[in-house]
């Protein structure tokens, strides 16, 4: 496969991993967070930590959509779609994931909700036009690489005047929940981790393109290398930021160039801006409450925002207590620290969001390493 | 064995393009006897099936009997590379194959939904028929059902296949052992990625066509080439990792696979890439492993590979004594990840 093969090449991994064996510093420990959970699942799926030395440490961060949605926004979902002249339409990844009192769009289905899962916002307009006499939902999730499909969605059912669609509007922002995580040892110096630099996203750099990151050399002094998500970018990029840490240097550095420019794609960028807009704070799983952290429909655009259109109650939402999902989303526990991992909580019967995604650092733990960890457990519970 | 395949019986195949199952056609009176006779009489026709009786009598085979039974609910019915009917022939013969058996006859239950076109069932029974003769296995009895419409989506066909297993094979989980061979007869994913592209709302253009086919011939000559053959599996509903775990599963021995030999087409893998989806989850309708002692290894990856169906066969991996209960994959980089069950269901009615 073109394009694909060369960025999963053996040789070039065994070159790599002995560049990035002969230049980290033996007496320094490099932790290193992957914003992404595309990163985290390349990771896994590839191995790539059995190809680094044991003191470069992949710290797992929060960039996983359905992982951070707080269990409240979920909840309002579910009351959503059991409203019968609604049709919920949502990504796959969101159907399984555990909201209050153990329920989940798919039990929400089986009870005969009309939940359907789409590829495709223009698929979910598709299903507007079809049922005219149903009110279609499209639950909207996901960082800056999954907004403007849904801003499209919107500006087209303007255009077409489908009046029954509209959004929950969940869409996040990474930059401030990069900036929510390094000012969080402020808030709580016990639980910080040191973080010595960062893999920056690449499909969201896409839209948004690298110069959103520039405060983290300006401001927090962090190095930053936008890697791309095959198992080679991510290599290449961890070298990358060793070079940084071990120059004394805080730069943005792009790896991802065969498709990540500075500005990113603007047009994008435009129709975002021209339909949503900043909220002042959100809430996300596992981080609280982030200022300027998600985006809402702007006020001319109203009518297709389904918070508007539909009264959703308020409610108390509640967690699976003892499920480490907060913690680790930010990076301070491992799952292997969880009680509930592998043993209540496993991708079947998931108690925590970070096992339901693929893109979750327990489900990729789960899948990708689980016979080493369950060692690792088992040594820890007998020590 | 001597094949008796019979012409045609006369029989009333005047139904128009828009004919349609109805209620009667299950209810037991003439129509279901003419729409026995003239669809399923007319393609399936053989010997056994002549003997027009509740049940079919035929010789005692020398061997031990193998039988196996699975039922077919396809979405979409037709698809690039075969149709239910094929599929609802391939698919039992190659469970009665996967233990090292010869199938002889198929027995096929039909549930049909009111309203389901005349000339789609006349279809699927040409190509049952069609399936059954290239493999050499009669149909032997059947039976046919009808629901009311809405109760059922189309056609589900169930077959159960009998054959004969030779006495000195011994295969099964039980015979493997730490330091086995795994082999793959050809590449991965064909069967879900066709179904796939033919789905409604996910159609995409693609030249791949589905594997389905019937394995026993390619088995017989393995098992006679690898004498010491251990375990034969198809890798269906789950794909190669269902079927490795389901292997190790509490068992004293785990499999250790090498990424980059398992097989897999470049538009498969494209297809996966784009849906996020992992090759070695996807079902398989036409291909096989086995596992063997490794000195015959070699002779065994020969034999399927004499066969169009196993050109594409690889040595892919061996049983080991570390991790038991795992299945591991030496992954394209060098790294080393494991490969799980598929979780949850990743396409509904796929076989």
């Amino acid at each position: 496969m073109k394009y694909v093969d060369e960025f999963r090449d053996r040789q070039l991994a065994e070159k790599l991993a002995a560049a990035i064996r002969a230049e980290a510093d033996p007496k320094r420990i490099y932790n290193f967070m992957e914003f992404c959970g595309g990163h985290t699942h390349a990771i896994f799926r590839y191995g790539v930590q059995d190809l680094v030395p044991d003191n470069v440490n992949f710290v797992h961060g929060p960039g996983c959509p359905v992982c951070i949605l707080p269990i409240r926004r979920l909840d309002d979902a579910i009351e959503l779609a059991e409203r019968p002249e609604v049709i919920l339409c949502s990504y796959g990844d969101m159907l399984r994931v555990p909201a209050s009192k153990r329920r989940s769009l798919m039990k929400a289905k089986a009870d005969g909700a009309d939940v359907r899962m789409v590829y495709s916002t223009l698929d979910a307009l598709d299903i507007a036009r079809a049922n005219p006499d149903k009110q279609v939902v499209f639950l909207g999730i996901g960082f800056e690489t999954t907004t403007p499909p849904t801003a499209l969605a919107i500006e087209q059912a303007r255009a077409e005047g489908i009046e029954n669609f509209s959004v929950f509007c969940n869409h996040v922002l990474t930059p401030a929940a990069i900036r929510h995580i390094l000012d969080a040892p402020e808030i709580d110096p016990e639980q910080a981790v040191r973080l010595d630099g960062f893999l920056g996203p690449s499909h969201v750099s896409t839209v948004i393109g690298s110069r959103p990151y520039e405060f983290l050399s300006d401001k927090y002094a962090k190095p930053v290398v936008i890697a791309g998500f095959e198992p080679l970018d991510v290599m290449q990029s961890v070298l990358m930021l060793i070079r940084q840490v071990n120059e004394g240097r805080v730069d943005v550095e792009n790896q991802y160039t065969r498709v990540v420019t500075r500005m990113g794609n603007e047009k994008a960028q435009d129709l975002v801006a021209k339909i949503f807009e900043v909220r002042d704070t959100f809430e996300w799983r596992g981080l609280g409450s982030v200022p300027d952290s998600a985006l809402s429909i702007r006020e001319e655009y109203a009518q297709f925002d389904a918070e508007k259109r539909f009264e959703i109650s308020e409610k108390v939402s509640r967690e699976v207590k003892s499920c480490e999902c907060p913690s680790i989303l930010r990076g301070v526990k491992k799952p292997k620290d969880c009680k509930l991992f592998g043993k209540a909580c496993t991708p079947e019967s998931p108690m925590g969001s970070c096992m339901v995604s693929s893109e979750g650092a327990c489900a990729a733990y789960w899948t990708y390493r689980r016979a080493e960890t369950l060692a690792e457990m088992a040594l820890e519970a007998a020590e | 064995m001597n094949e008796v395949w019979l012409k045609a019986p006369k029989v009333d195949r005047r139904f128009k393009a828009d004919d349609r199952v109805v209620m009667a056609h299950g209810g037991g009176g003439r129509m279901m006897a003419e729409l026995i006779r003239g669809v399923f009489g007319h393609h399936f026709n053989n010997s056994l099936l002549a003997q027009a009786h509740d049940v079919a009598v035929m010789p005692q085979p020398a061997g031990r009997i193998v039988v196996s039974t699975d039922g077919h609910v396809i979405s979409p019915m037709f698809f690039p590379g075969g149709d239910i009917g094929s599929l609802a022939v391939h698919g039992t013969l190659n469970d009665v194959a996967m233990g090292g058996a010869m199938p002889i006859a198929l027995t096929a239950g039909f549930i049909i939904e009111e309203g389901f076109p005349l000339a789609d069932l006349d279809r699927i029974a040409e190509s049952m028929g069609k399936a059954a003769r290239d493999a050499g296995v009669r149909i032997a009895t059947g039976d046919t059902k009808v629901v009311e419409r809405g109760k059922g989506d189309g056609v589900f066909i169930t077959t159960t296949g009998i054959g004969v297993v030779p006495d000195h094979l011994d295969i099964g989980p039980h015979a493997v052992r730490s330091g086995m061979a795994v082999i793959l007869s050809g590449t991965l994913g064909d069967h879900g990625v066709a179904i796939m592209s033919s789905r409604a709302g996910l159609e995409f253009g693609t030249s791949i066509v589905s594997d389905s086919a019937a394995l026993h011939r390619m088995v017989a000559d393995v098992v006679d080439a690898a004498p010491g053959t251990a375990l034969l599996r198809d890798p269906t509903r789950g794909g190669l990792s269902s079927t490795m775990n389901e292997l190790v599963e509490g068992r004293p021995y785990g499999v250790l696979l090498d990424e980059a030999s398992i097989p897999v087409k470049p538009e498969v893998a494209s297809a996966c890439e784009l849906l996020g989806l992992d090759p070695l989850h996807i079902a398989n309708e036409g291909k096989m492993i086995c596992i063997c002692p490794p000195e015959q290894a070699s002779a065994a990856l020969a034999a399927m590979r004499r066969h169009p169906e196993g050109r594409d066969a690889a040595l892919i991996g061996q049983v080991v004594s570390d991790k038991p209960g795992f299945v591991r994959m030496t992954t394209a980089i060098g790294g080393m990840r494991v490969v799980d069950w598929l979780s949850g269901e990743q396409l509904p009615r796929i076989c």
